[in-house]
């Protein structure tokens, strides 16, 4: 019955969405931990509701998939503080384009390696290849290598709330303080997920964050089917 | 009508980066190519940001939000997931910090050395 309540009311979904994400940057404000990520804490709260009462995923997703509608106009936005930053970019060009070459190259020799020690089939492997870019690229990636899309999926989502969690502690730890370099880092390993947390950084941060997932993303298409070539 | 007028321009990109993802055979999503359409018609002045802004800034404010119903479909991706479990809890921790690291550090080297 309540899985046909929440098919019918197709705000119960959304709204669900929104309240929880709210309590999320609630607890966040009053905590300043980075653990409380507003993310992470809706979709724990989402699920934990959506089992409790036994709620379909297909009947919570008839309402919520018109918030996730809204993420190509989203992307399509990035355009704007990219712009804005763009003379940040064009003194910057070079330091640009050796970072995210070395985080794609870095990150998927790590995947590689890691399937290896695991000892992961050929199919895992190009499952988690992609799991450094924006979802829609990497369902594509993944589906061409002849990965599972599902999981890339997942993967992906996974890696951008790591990233956008535990990118502060990387930067201190290793002494990374130029803001073009945490908008590059956040924007190659952890997309549009780690970019939310670039925009909270700064402007700068945001902009360079922005260019990253498209040029990584793209850098990655051309990259993939190299490295899913390499003996496993 | 000025946010009209914005939701247009903008929903109009995003129209057009669908059609460019249908027609061009790689796997880039419709969004990117939105992304570097708006890009280019702002640099060449096509647009003015004016003509976007507000509208602009409130999406990009909100998009955090619009993960959150594709990560609870991780709620039924247990059993897909669970064969490679142990794996998965190593792997995306550690290639995601090497990365971060990696591009991070060699963004600010270059800056750092030019200066």
């Amino acid at each position: 019955m309540i899985n046909d309540f929440f098919e019918e009311a197709l705000f119960s979904g959304a709204a669900l969405t929104l309240l929880a994400y709210e309590l999320g940057l609630l607890l966040k404000r009053r905590f300043r931990s980075a653990i409380f990520n507003p993310i992470l804490i809706a979709v724990i709260c989402v699920i934990a509701l959506l089992k409790l009462l036994n709620i379909e995923y297909s009947s919570y997703e008839s309402g919520a998939k018109y918030i996730s509608y809204l993420l190509t106009p989203a992307t399509v936005c990035l355009a704007l503080p990219l712009y804005e930053e763009l003379k940040l970019l064009k003194d910057n060009l070079a330091a640009v384009a050796c970072g995210i070459l070395s985080g794609i190259l870095s990150g998927m020799a790590g995947v590689f390696l890691l399937c290896k020690i695991f000892r992961l089939s050929h199919t895992q492997y190009v499952t988690l290849l992609p799991k450094s870019v924006t979802t829609a690229i990497g369902m594509g990636i993944s589906e061409e290598l002849g990965g599972t899309v599902t999981i890339t999926v997942a993967v992906i989502i996974i890696t951008g709330i790591f990233g956008n969690i535990f990118a502060d502690f990387i930067f201190s730890a290793l002494k990374i303080k130029e803001p073009v370099a945490k908008g590059i880092a956040l924007g190659t390993c952890s997309h549009a997920i780690g970019t939310a947390r670039a925009m909270e950084l700064g402007e700068a941060e945001g902009a360079m964050s922005s260019l990253a997932i498209a040029v990584a993303g793209m850098l990655t298409v051309v990259l993939a089917p190299i490295f899913s070539g390499l003996p496993l | 009508m000025k946010y009209l007028r914005q939701l247009t321009i903008i929903l109009f990109i995003s129209f057009v980066g669908e059609i460019m993802n249908q027609l061009i055979p790689l796997p880039v999503p419709a969004g990117i190519y939105g992304l570097l359409i708006l890009l280019l018609s702002l640099s060449s002045g096509i647009l003015k940001t004016s003509q976007i802004r507000e509208t602009a800034l409130f999406l990009v404010e909100i998009m955090p939000v619009m993960f959150v119903p594709a990560a609870v479909g991780l709620m039924n991706a247990e059993n897909e997931l669970s064969g490679m479990l142990t794996a998965l809890i190593v792997m995306i921790p550690v290639t995601t910090t090497i990365g971060i690291a990696a591009a991070g550090l060699v963004t600010q080297f270059v800056i750092r050395r030019k200066k």
